[in-house]
C-alpha cells in the first residue's frame, strides 16, 4: 500500500528482549518482541497482570534497558542514544499517562504542566499550560497542589502535562487503574478527544477489555510474548 | 497474616509478642538497608563521642601524671607536726606507693664556712614520680646531657647530696665531710634539679639532700623547728582518688593535701583549658550526632508509613505500635551504640599509639566510664530524637491502605524532640562534668535551634514567593524548598547545627592553641633573680650588658605581715578552717609597686591608679582576695619591718599565673613604700648554652638567689604541644561526625529524589537539569546553614572564649564568609556526589516500585 511506504512506522520494535537476574535464576519477562505502530494509530497492548505489559511500555519510551533488541522511535534507534539523548528525544516526541499520574507533589498543577515544556526550553510554556488546564476543565484549579486534587483531577493534569509538548506519540499505561470506574470513563474520554485533536499516536497498556477494543489494533502479551 | 493473630493477646503475651515483632521487623529492615543512614550516623557519632572521651580520659591521666613529676608524687599529705602512721597504713593497703620527705632549714658548715640550707631527709622510693637528676663534677663546663645522670636509688645512709648552689659556697668535692647538726656526712653526689623543686619564692634556700635514717643523728628536729612532714603517695588514679577522699576526711588543722592542682596554678591552667576543649569537642560531636539522627529518622518515618497504615488496618493498636517502635529503637540503639563505642576504642587506641610514637608518654588506660556515656547517649539520641517524628507513625490513618496519598499532618514537630533535647542537656552536663560549660553548650543549642528555625521558616517563604520570577529548573528548586519547608527548615538548621560546632571549635582551637603558645614563647623567662638589692641595681644591669642579655625589669618589693583589715586586728583563729589563708597570713607578702598594670594583668574590679589617686591605694590579686576574704575598698594594714601600713584596695586583678613572668598578689601604688627596706626581683631568659653564666652570677653577687625554672618551663612547654596535638586530633572526629550530619541530610530526601528524577526523565529532562535543579535547593540550603553557623558560631564562640576558657576572643569577620561559603559548597558536593545514583537510575524501575 502507498501508505506503508510514505508513512515509516513511528514505533518499531526488533527482537526485543528482557531478562532479569533474580539470583537463582534468569527470569525472561519480554522475549523477542517485533511490533510496529504507524503514526495516529491507536494501539492497545493488553495481557493479564505480570505479562510485561508495563515493562514493554518503559522500554518503548526507553525508560529501562533491553538485554537484546532494538526500539525504533520516529527513526531513531534509541538504545544507540545514551540516556542523555534519549532523554531529549522523549521530551520531543513523547508523552506519558501514567496509572498513579506520578505527578511531582511540590509543584502546582500549572506548574506540573508547565514541566516538559521549561525542560525543552518552549517559549509561552505559562500560556501553552494554562490552555491546555483549562481544556481538561481545571481552569479553577490551576494553583493547587497535587494533593490538593483527587485522583481523577491528578489524571487531568496529567493528560495536560502529556499533551503539553505536542507529542508524537503518547504512551499510556493504565490510565485508570487508579480511578473509579465513573471517573475513569470521563479520564479515557478526555484522553482520546484529546488525541484526535492533537492527531497523536497513542499506546495504550490496559488490561481492560472493553477499552482496548476502543482503540483501533491489539496486541496481547502472554508470558512475555506476543500472542498471535 | 502472623500480624493479624498477635493484636489480640494478654499483657503479657502481648508485649512478647510485641517484642519479637520489634526484633523481626528490625531485622528485615536492617537486611533491606532501611537502617543505614540511621545506623551509620549513629555509629559515627557514638563513635566520634567515645574515641574523644577515651581519648580525653587517656590523655586526662596521662598529662597528669606527667605534671605529677613536678611534684615529686600524685598527692602529698603535708604537716607541721609529724604524720600519723594511719595515712601511710591505709596507702599501703590501698596499693599505692608511699615515701616520706622531712624538710627543714638549717646551717650546714665544713671547715672553711657555713650556709643555711634547706635539708631534705628522704625515704626509699623518693621520688614517687619523676627523677633526681644528678650531675658530674665539672660545673665550668657547659651541661651537656651526657653530664647530667638520673639518680636510682637516694643517698646512702652516712652521705649527703647537695645543689649547686652548696657546692660552689662551700667549695665542695666528692668525698669532702660537712658537719649537718650533730652528725657528719660525706658528700657524694651534686643534685642538678630534683622533681619536686619549688618554683615559688618560700624555699630558695641552697639545697641538701639526705637519707631519712641519718636524721635523729643530726639531732636537728627540736621543738618548735619549722619542720614540713611530707606523705608522698602514687599510684592508680582511682586508689589515689579514694585516698585522697578518705585523708580529706582525716586532716586535722595542721595537716593538707596537695595534688599537682593545688600546688601548681600555672599548670593547673592550663590543664583545666585542655579538659575544658576536650569536653567541648565531645559535646560537640553529641550535637552533631542529634542533629544526623534528627535528619536520618525523616527518611525512616516516610519509608514505615506503609506498614503502619497496613498494621493498624489488621488491627494494631495505637499502643502497639508505640510499644512496637520503642522496643525496635532501643534494641536498634543498643547495637549501634555498642558498636560506636568498639568504633571508638579502637581509633582512640590509634590515637594513642599515635602520640605515644612522638611524646614519649605511655598513656595509661582508659576507664569504662565513656563506654557507659556513649551508650547512654546513643539511646537518649535516639530515643529521643527519633522516636517523637516515629511515634506520630502510631496515628497514621489506616485509609493509607488504600489511598497512599494520605500521609501524616505533621511529621516533624518541634515540641515532639523536647524530651529529647532535655534528655540531652542533663547528658551534657553530665558529660561536660562542669555545669557551666554544659548549660552554655545546652542554652546556645536550644536558643540556637529556635532562633535557626524562625529564621529559616521566614527566609524559605520569601524564597519560595521568588520562584515565579525563576525560570525552568530554579523555579523547581525553589519549590521543592517550599514544598519541604519544615524538613528543609530541618535540614538547615541541623546542617547549620552541624557547622556551627565545627566553626566553634575551629575558632577556640586556633585561639587556644596560639594563646598557649604566646603565654609561654620559646624565650619565656626561666631564671628569677630574688633579693637583689638596690645598690646592686647598676652593677647588674652591667653585668647583663657584658653578657649581651636584654636588661630585664627589676621589680621592687618589700616584705610585711597582714596584721589588720578594716583597722580589725586579724588572728589565725578567724581562718581556722582555711589552711590555705592561714599559711598566708602566717607568712609575709611580698608587696611591689608600679605605675602601670603588668600586661598578664587584667583589671576585673575598681580602678588602676593615676596621677589624681590621692588616697594611699592598692591592688590585690583576685584568688587571694577570695582567700582573705576581702573586698574593693577594705583597708589593708602591713607590718613592715616593726611599722604599720595601711592602704585601701583600689582594685582586683585576674592575673595570669601561667605567664611565668614575676607577679604579685598586692601591688602598691608608687610612692608609699619609699622609706622602707626594698629589695629586687627580676626574670629573664637564658639561653641553655649559656647557662654557665649562673656560675658568674652567682660569684659576682653572692647574696642574689637565683631560681632555674628552666625545667618547669620546659614541661609546661612540652605539655602545651603534646595537648594541642590531641586536640587538633579530637577535631578530626568532630569532623567526621559533621560529614555524617551531611551525609543524613543528603540521604533524608533521597526517596524523594530518585521518584523526582525518574519524573523529570520521563519528561525527557537531562541529567544536567536535574542537577541544576538539585543544586538550587543544595545551594539554598548550604547558603542557609551556612548563615545559622556562622551567626551561631560568633555569639557562641564569643561566649565559651570569654566565660568558660577565658580566653580573650577577637570578633572574626571573616567567619561569615567562610561559613556561608563551606556551608554552601559543602552541601552542594555533597548534595551532588549523594544524588548521582539518583540522576542516573533507569527511571522505569522507579515509577513503577512506586505506581
Amino acid at each position: 500500500m502507498l501508505d506503508d511506504i510514505v508513512e515509516q512506522p513511528i514505533l518499531r520494535t526488533e527482537s526485543l528482549t528482557k531478562q532479569v537476574n533474580t539470583g537463582e535464576a534468569q527470569l525472561t519477562i519480554l522475549q523477542d518482541i517485533n511490533l510496529q505502530v504507524k503514526a495516529g494509530e491507536a494501539v492497545a497492548i493488553i495481557g493479564a497482570s505480570g505479562s510485561g505489559k508495563s515493562t514493554l511500555l518503559g522500554l518503548l519510551a526507553g525508560l529501562d534497558l533491553p538485554t537484546s533488541g532494538k526500539v525504533h522511535l520516529d527513526n531513531i534507534d534509541i538504545f544507540t542514544l545514551d540516556e542523555d539523548s534519549r532523554a531529549a528525544l522523549r521530551g520531543k516526541i513523547l508523552g506519558f499517562v501514567f496509572q498513579s499520574f506520578q505527578l511531582l507533589p511540590a509543584l502546582t498543577a500549572l506548574e506540573n504542566v508547565m514541566l516538559p515544556l521549561e525542560l525543552t526550553a518552549v517559549a509561552h510554556a505559562q500560556s501553552v499550560a494554562q490552555k491546555l488546564l483549562d481544556r481538561v476543565g481545571l481552569k479553577k484549579r490551576l494553583h493547587h497542589y497535587p494533593k490538593q486534587l483527587s485522583g481523577g483531577e491528578q489524571q487531568r493534569v496529567a493528560i495536560a502535562r502529556a499533551f503539553a509538548t505536542d507529542p508524537k506519540l503518547l504512551l499510556a499505561d493504565e490510565p485508570t487503574g487508579n480511578l473509579d470506574s465513573a471517573t475513569g470513563i470521563q479520564i479515557i474520554e478526555l484522553m482520546f478527544e484529546l488525541n484526535r485533536e492533537h492527531g497523536t499516536t497513542l499506546v495504550l497498556v490496559t488490561h481492560d477489555e472493553a477499552l482496548s477494543q476502543r482503540c483501533s489494533r491489539q496486541i496481547r502479551l502472554v508470558d512475555g510474548k506476543i500472542a498471535r | 497474616m502472623r500480624v493479624a493473630t498477635v493484636f489480640n493477646k494478654s499483657a503479657y503475651d502481648f508485649m512478647n509478642s510485641n517484642l519479637k515483632l520489634s526484633f523481626r521487623m528490625l531485622c528485615r529492615d536492617w537486611r533491606a538497608g532501611e537502617l543505614n543512614v540511621l545506623i551509620l550516623a549513629l555509629v559515627i557519632a557514638i563513635g566520634g563521642l567515645t574515641t574523644v572521651a577515651f581519648f580525653a580520659d587517656r590523655v586526662e591521666l596521662a598529662l597528669s601524671r606527667e605534671s605529677n613529676q613536678l611534684l615529686g608524687a600524685d598527692l602529698l599529705v603535708i604537716s607541721n607536726q609529724p604524720l600519723p602512721q594511719h595515712y601511710a597504713d591505709i596507702a599501703a593497703q590501698l596499693d599505692l606507693a608511699v615515701s616520706s620527705v622531712t624538710k627543714f632549714p638549717s646551717m650546714i658548715s665544713n671547715s672553711d664556712s657555713s650556709l643555711l640550707t634547706e635539708i631534705k631527709a628522704v625515704t626509699d622510693g623518693y621520688p614517687l614520680r619523676g627523677y633526681v637528676h644528678l650531675m658530674s663534677e665539672k660545673p665550668e663546663k657547659l651541661l651537656t646531657e651526657s653530664a647530667i645522670r638520673l639518680a636510682g636509688q637516694i643517698p646512702q645512709s652516712g652521705t649527703i647530696w647537695v645543689d649547686e648552689k652548696v657546692k660552689m659556697q662551700l667549695n665542695l668535692k666528692k668525698g669532702d665531710r660537712v658537719d649537718v647538726g650533730a652528725t657528719q656526712l660525706t658528700v657524694t653526689e651534686f643534685i642538678e634539679r630534683e622533681p619536686d623543686h619549688s618554683v615559688g619564692f618560700i624555699n630558695m634556700n641552697p639545697r641538701v639532700m639526705i637519707n631519712a635514717a641519718d636524721l635523729e643523728a643530726t639531732d636537728l628536729i627540736q621543738q618548735g623547728s619549722r619542720i614540713s612532714y611530707n606523705l608522698l603517695i602514687a599510684g592508680e588514679v582511682k586508689k589515689v582518688q579514694q585516698f585522697r577522699r578518705w585523708a580529706k576526711t582525716q586532716l586535722t588543722k595542721v595537716q593538707r593535701i596537695e595534688g599537682i592542682r593545688d600546688a601548681r596554678p600555672e599548670i593547673k591552667a592550663a590543664l583545666e583549658r585542655a579538659e575544658k576543649f576536650l569536653s567541648l569537642a565531645a559535646l560537640a560531636s553529641v550535637v552533631l550526632a542529634a542533629a544526623a539522627i534528627a535528619l536520618a529518622v525523616r527518611r525512616f518515618t516516610q519509608r514505615h508509613l506503609d506498614a503502619c497504615a497496613v498494621m493498624r488496618s489488621l488491627g494494631a493498636s495505637q499502643d502497639y505500635l508505640l510499644y512496637l517502635y520503642l522496643n525496635y529503637f532501643i534494641i536498634l540503639g543498643v547495637i549501634a551504640s555498642s558498636l560506636g563505642c568498639v568504633i571508638g576504642f579502637a581509633a582512640q587506641e590509634i590515637l594513642a599509639q599515635w602520640l605515644t610514637g612522638i611524646v614519649d608518654t605511655a598513656l595509661p588506660w582508659p576507664s569504662w566510664l565513656p563506654a557507659l556515656q556513649g551508650l547512654l547517649v546513643g539511646l537518649v539520641l535516639l530515643v529521643g530524637f527519633a522516636l517523637p517524628p516515629v511515634l506520630n507513625l502510631r496515628s497514621v490513618p489506616a485509609l493509607r491502605v488504600l489511598r497512599r496519598d494520605i500521609g501524616l499532618s505533621n511529621v516533624h514537630s518541634i515540641t515532639g524532640y523536647a524530651i529529647g533535647l532535655f534528655a540531652l542537656s542533663l547528658l551534657f552536663v553530665w558529660k561536660a562534668q562542669d555545669l557551666k560549660l554544659g548549660l552554655y553548650v545546652v542554652g546556645g543549642f536550644i536558643v540556637a535551634v529556635a532562633i535557626f528555625s524562625g529564621i529559616g521558616w521566614i527566609l524559605i517563604k520569601i524564597l519560595a514567593g521568588l520562584r515565579h520570577q525563576a525560570g525552568g529548573v530554579w523555579r523547581y528548586g525553589l519549590a521543592s524548598i517550599r514544598r519541604r519547608a519544615a524538613s528543609s527548615v530541618l535540614q538547615a538548621v541541623a546542617l547549620g547545627l552541624g557547622l556551627m560546632a565545627l566553626l566553634v571549635l575551629t575558632l577556640i582551637q586556633d585561639d587556644l592553641i596560639a594563646d598557649w603558645h604566646a603565654s609561654l614563647p620559646p624565650d619565656a623567662p626561666n631564671h628569677f633573680l630574688v633579693n637583689v638589692q638596690g645598690d646592686q641595681l647598676q652593677s647588674l644591669d652591667e653585668f647583663f650588658n657584658q653578657h649581651n642579655i636584654e636588661q630585664p625589669v627589676m621589680h621592687p618589693m618589700v616584705k610585711g605581715r597582714l596584721v589588720k583589715i578594716n583597722g580589725k586586728k586579724i588572728s589565725l583563729k578567724d581562718y581556722a578552717d582555711d589552711l590555705h589563708a592561714e599559711r598566708h597570713i602566717r607568712r609575709e607578702f611580698n608587696l611591689s609597686w608600679s605605675n602601670e598594670v603588668a600586661a598578664d594583668n587584667a583589671i576585673i574590679q575598681g580602678k588602676w591608679w593615676n596621677n589624681g589617686t590621692t588616697e594611699a591605694a592598692i591592688s590585690i590579686e583576685e584568688g587571694i582576695a577570695k582567700t582573705l576574704r576581702v573586698r574593693l575598698g577594705d583597708e589593708l594594714t602591713y607590718d613592715i619591718a616593726g611599722s604599720h601600713f595601711s592602704a585601701k584596695i583600689a582594685s582586683i586583678r585576674k592575673v595570669d599565673w601561667d605567664s611565668f613572668r614575676v607577679n604579685f598578689f598586692i601591688v602598691v601604688q608608687p610612692g608609699l613604700l619609699d622609706n622602707y627596706p626594698a629589695s629586687y626581683i627580676t626574670s629573664f631568659y637564658l639561653p641553655p648554652r649559656q647557662t654557665a653564666l649562673i656560675h658568674d652570677l652567682v660569684k659576682t653577687f653572692p647574696n642574689i638567689l637565683v631560681v632555674d625554672v628552666a625545667v618547669v618551663i620546659n614541661q609546661v612547654q612540652q605539655m602545651i604541644r603534646q595537648v594541642s596535638q590531641a586536640i587538633e586530633f579530637v577535631f578530626i572526629f568532630t569532623l567526621l561526625a559533621g560529614f555524617s550530619v551531611l551525609y543524613a541530610a543528603i540521604a533524608s530526601t533521597q526517596d524523594e529524589r530518585i521518584y523526582e528524577a525518574a519524573i523529570f526523565r520521563a519528561l525527557g529532562a537531562k541529567k544536567e537539569q536535574l542537577s541544576r535543579a538539585w543544586a538550587t535547593e543544595f545551594i539554598i540550603l548550604g547558603g542557609l546553614a551556612g548563615l545559622f553557623a556562622s551567626f551561631g558560631a560568633t555569639l557562641l564562640g564569643y561566649v565559651i572564649g570569654k566565660y568558660v576558657l577565658h580566653l580573650d576572643y577577637t570578633f572574626n569577620p571573616g567567619i561569615w564568609l567562610v561559613g556561608i561559603a563551606v556551608g554552601i559548597m559543602g552541601v552542594l558536593v555533597a548534595g551532588l556526589v549523594g544524588t548521582r545514583s539518583a540522576v542516573s537510575s533507569p527511571p522505569l524501575l522507579t515509577l513503577r516500585k512506586i505506581g
